[in-house]
């Protein structure tokens, strides 16, 4: 009976409460990154800034019009359990966003948050958003694959193609697959069509990439 | 009379029946606030269903 309760509260902490932290504490990250970089002069931001409400390894904000227009993810530099943990993750050795190469991240598709728990519903011509600081960078979803863990090729500067060099901006989002098990990877392809400024209480230029295609 | 580890630690608890079971509600609270805060997550790093990323 103890083992059974154990066992019961295990799955329940980790389906549960692990996405209860993780939703709060992104939630908070985010808003922080948005009244900051909305006015990092006004005393918000500066009390914000002086609380550290902004992780140092928190650079950026996943915006997927597809999951809605309020789904808003903290961006994190490097791929650790600690990290992938609190938000969506970049790895590190990739480029950054709108550069040329291959912009990859990893986010979870269940527990701790989810962040890429609808991974598999994007569709070709979706847009995936990041914004950071002083822009958005929009990315369009061009394909999908189901990989090994192992076959690392998908983050390589030319998606698949290991050791050719880049001509284009691409992105690349991995998760797991099936959901719950972590033998394969969901890989999410795209490709970069624009960077518009950010600018306080939106750009209007970004409002089409805001649309969700049937 | 054997009694068993559960019914030990209601022996323990002190007070009438009452207050045990105010006890023993706390007594429960607080394993399942170690349980969350520092078992689970260590056990979690070992579970292979919150790998996400691609082997670099």
């Amino acid at each position: 009976m103890t083992l059974g309760a154990f066992l019961l509260l295990f799955v329940g902490w980790q389906l549960w409460w692990t996405d209860v932290v993780a939703d709060a504490d992104a939630e908070e990250v985010v808003t922080a990154m948005e009244v900051v970089w909305d006015d990092p002069d006004s005393p918000e931001a500066q009390a914000l800034i002086k609380d550290k409400k902004i992780p140092q390894e928190a650079w950026g904000l996943v915006r997927i019009p597809r999951f809605g227009l309020k789904y808003a993810k903290p961006l994190y530099e490097g791929t650790d359990r600690a990290t992938l943990r609190r938000g969506v993750g970049h790895y590190t050795g990739t480029v950054m966003p709108g550069e040329i190469g291959n912009f990859s991240m990893a986010g979870h598709r269940t527990t701790y948050g989810k962040p890429f728990n609808k991974i598999h519903t994007l569709k070709k011509g979706d847009y995936v958003i990041i914004e950071t600081q002083e822009s958005y960078f929009v990315y369009q979803i061009t394909e999908h694959e189901i990989v090994l863990p192992s076959e690392n090729a998908v983050i390589a500067p030319v998606p698949d193609e290991k050791g050719v060099e880049p001509t284009e901006a691409m992105m690349t989002m991995t998760s797991c697959h099936p959901e719950f098990s972590s033998r394969q990877r969901y890989v999410q392809h795209g490709v970069f069509v624009t960077e518009l400024p950010r600018i306080k209480g939106g750009n209007p230029d970004l409002n089409p990439y805001l649309e969700v295609a049937e | 009379m054997r009694l068993s580890f559960y019914g030990l630690i209601w022996r323990l608890l002190p007070g009438p029946k009452w207050l045990k079971a105010i006890e023993a509600l706390a007594l429960i609270a607080a394993i399942v606030w170690a349980l969350f805060t520092f078992v689970f997550p260590v056990i979690a790093d070992y579970m292979p269903f919150n790998d996400v990323t691609i082997d670099e």
